[in-house]
């Protein structure tokens, strides 16, 4: 019995049509359906579809200086995609980004604060710390499943919820990440100001300031793309995803490789909240409910990407937009909450076209071979 | 350190809301309970509580009475279920990513619509039963809830004849355990599994709905805030057994009953550690309880005739 679960193909459908035509067709249909569903939820509570869509685009592109933070937004977000999209394809599912981004950004904080030295190095620590500590975060869950085989999902979920309480315990004490400098009013519970030379520099386009950190997202997605189409290891961690067994034949040490992709991932997803953290896309010192769902936004992004890192940038993209745009729906009177909204139904919508294909295809090779190979000539009432 | 301990066991409160716990886990993970025992790793339990929650109401709001309000839940709760099933198991796509897409669409949705609409307080009549109220400290935590509580008693040994007495439920334990087999002896695989998740929905709908009538009186965003994921923890403790996992809700909901009144006992303890005790017992529990039994065979394998 092979293990479908771990075939990427079909947990991304991407054995489905070869039809691009009607693979395109699909696709947009159901992306219009699910921005035709946000339009009538906005009209039904009294808002302007219209009003909220320039609104978006004012906040996220027109207005000066709009695209440089819409593109340091979109840093995060990629880093933590990468991770995800190459542990799913390793056929892991971390779903506790949220935790690692969090963790990672608390290990990186510190380390922004404490590390001494020249610039160049208090930014490589606060990266590095940030990974470490996000990948130590997966860690755990990588630990419990190879030692008791305990099913990651759950774990690096559970794992998230405690992130929150040990951050803000992490805040209310000095010796960790509490703001050592006693004369500033209400410093319980939040983190020192991070430095001006921890902090990543400015790229400068056009009047538009970008975070390095993009740079950073962007080499990682590239150097892991390539990594994952021309290197053994690459190859490997695919082979895990398609079939655990029979990469164990080829000689792919499953639990040890698994339980490291699982770190890996973690790590990412950790140096994004070091960059979060010192690109300042989410403020300048670390406070309670700091990562703001940028993890969860990054593992949709990877979800929607469907394994593909390449993929992957665009939507991050456009969930930053999404993001930046949001501030500015204050003005049309209806909750940045609907962007939310909008981004589930997306991820919604995006997954109906490959299974849907998926089951034609099927249907059709079920047909054309006939009875004495297929299990039955006519599609069953449930692959309808 | 005895004292404290004698006072928090003798201290009302701990059991009222202990039980109060409980009754919501038991309501979710009964219904995650039957979806699992069919092969799935229903992960939307999250959204099904919060739909549930804020269906309840709604309803309460359009017809002012309770009664609807639980209906609307477990409708709600029903149609998160049913989209849940038909994309992973009627369209095939992965049951993670439906189920976390829909946890993050049914927050948005209703924070969204909450804070658009605005509700009135919705609360459920409590109803004694006469002489047992007076027992002492469980007795009106038992015996004198809000109505919607007492509906886990018939719906738990509903569920149990269900999967152990019918014809249904046989078909729904073999498409756990193996559905190749399933399939070849002419079962439904796929509409078996469907039909398990729309009970979670209906369940999880429903203890939403109790959620609201018979706890918090009011919808917020936050309203469930990772309970349901604590209520798969309780399956996993239970051992895919119905028995097991009823005390797990039971475990949980003391755990999280202290993290409340250990502080309204004025004792003191590390907010981080009472924030973070219901996860980390639950991650304590999984780890010992995850291999020493046996779980469905083919739990969290999707199943598609030809491929598998």
């Amino acid at each position: 019995m092979a293990d479908v679960r771990n075939r990427p193909g079909l947990l991304t459908g991407r054995l489905a049509s070869t039809d691009t035509g009607v693979t395109l067709a699909a696709y947009a249909v159901s992306l219009i359906a699910a921005l035709a569903l946000s339009a009538v939820l906005v009209s039904a509570t009294g808002g302007s579809a219209g009003a909220v869509l320039d609104a978006l685009l004012d906040g996220s592109l027109r207005s000066p200086g709009a695209w440089g933070l819409t593109l340091t937004t979109a840093a995060p977000l990629l880093l933590v995609a990468t991770g995800t999209i190459v542990a799913t394809r390793a056929g892991l599912v971390n779903i506790g980004q949220e935790g690692q981004v969090l963790i990672g950004a608390a290990f990186s904080g510190y380390a922004a604060v404490r590390v001494g030295g020249p610039g160049w190095v208090v930014v490589s620590a606060t990266l590095l710390f940030g990974a470490v500590g996000g990948g130590a975060w997966a860690g755990i869950a990588a630990g419990l499943r190879a030692w008791r085989k305990v099913p990651e999902v759950l774990t690096t979920l559970l794992l998230t919820f405690v992130s929150f309480p040990l951050l803000t315990y992490g805040l209310s004490q000095s010796w960790l990440l509490a703001d050592r400098d006693t004369e500033r009013q209400n410093q319980l519970n939040t983190g020192e100001i991070i430095p001006g030379d921890a902090r990543l520099p400015d790229l400068r386009l056009f009047g538009n300031a970008i975070d390095s950190g993009f740079l950073v997202a962007a080499g990682l997605a590239a150097i892991l793309t390539l990594a994952m189409a021309r290197t053994l290891l690459g190859t490997r961690v695919d082979m895990l995803g398609f079939n655990p067994r029979a990469a164990q034949r080829f000689g792919v040490a499953a639990g040890p490789l698994s339980a490291a992709v699982l770190v890996g991932s973690g790590a990412t997803a950790g140096m994004a909240g070091a960059v979060l953290l010192s690109g300042g896309a989410a403020g300048d010192r670390l406070v309670f409910g700091f990562a703001g769902n940028f993890g969860w936004d990054g593992l949709l992004v990877a979800l929607l990407a469907r394994n593909r890192i390449l993929v992957a940038l665009p939507v991050a993209l456009v969930f930053a937009t999404l993001r930046t745009g949001s501030s500015f729906l204050a003005a049309t009177g209806v909750d940045r909450k609907v962007t939310d909204v909008v981004q589930a139904l997306l991820v919604l919508a995006l997954l109906v076209p490959p299974a849907l294909l998926f089951v034609r295809d099927r249907r059709r090779a079920l047909r054309s071979t006939g009875p004495s190979t297929a299990p039955s000539t006519n599609p069953t009432p449930e692959a309808a | 350190m005895f004292d404290a301990i004698a006072t928090l066991l003798s201290s009302d409160a701990l059991y009222d809301s202990a039980f109060q716990f409980s009754v919501l886990f038991a309501f979710a993970a009964s219904g995650e309970w039957v979806a699992e025992r069919a092969g799935t790793l229903n992960i939307s339990v999250e959204g099904m509580l919060l739909g549930g929650a804020f269906g309840a109401v709604v309803g309460h709001q359009i017809a002012g009475s309770a009664i609807v309000g639980l209906l609307v839940g477990a409708l709600f709760g029903l149609l998160i279920g049913s989209v849940q099933a038909n994309l992973s198991h009627r369209l095939t796509a992965n049951q993670f990513v439906v189920g976390l897409a829909l946890n993050v669409l049914v927050l948005g949705l209703t924070a969204y619509l909450d804070s658009s609409i605005g509700f009135d307080p919705a609360r459920a009549k409590v109803i004694e039963v006469p002489g047992l109220v007076d027992l002492p400290l469980i007795g009106s935590a038992i015996f004198g809830r809000p109505w919607p509580a007492y509906l886990v008693y018939p719906l738990v040994p509903l569920l149990w004849w269900a999967v152990f007495r019918t014809r249904w439920g046989l078909e729904v334990r073999a498409v756990g355990e193996n559905p190749q087999a399933a399939d070849v002896s002419g079962i439904d695989v796929n509409a078996r599994r469907r039909q398990a998740i729309y009970i979670t929905g209906i369940t999880c709908g429903m203890g939403g709905a109790f959620l609201v009538l018979g706890q918090v009186g009011t919808f917020q965003s936050g309203i469930v805030n990772g309970r349901g994921f604590i209520a798969l923890a309780a399956v996993i403790f239970g051992g895919w057994t119905l028995r097991g996992t009823l005390i797990g809700c039971v475990l949980f909901g003391f755990v999280e009953a202290l993290t409340l009144s250990i502080p309204a006992n004025g004792y003191t303890i590390d907010p981080f550690i009472l924030k973070a005790a219901p996860y980390i017992v639950a991650l304590t529990v999984v780890l010992v309880f995850a291999t020493r039994v046996r779980q469905p065979r083919a739990l969290a394998q999707p199943f598609v005739r030809g491929l598998t």
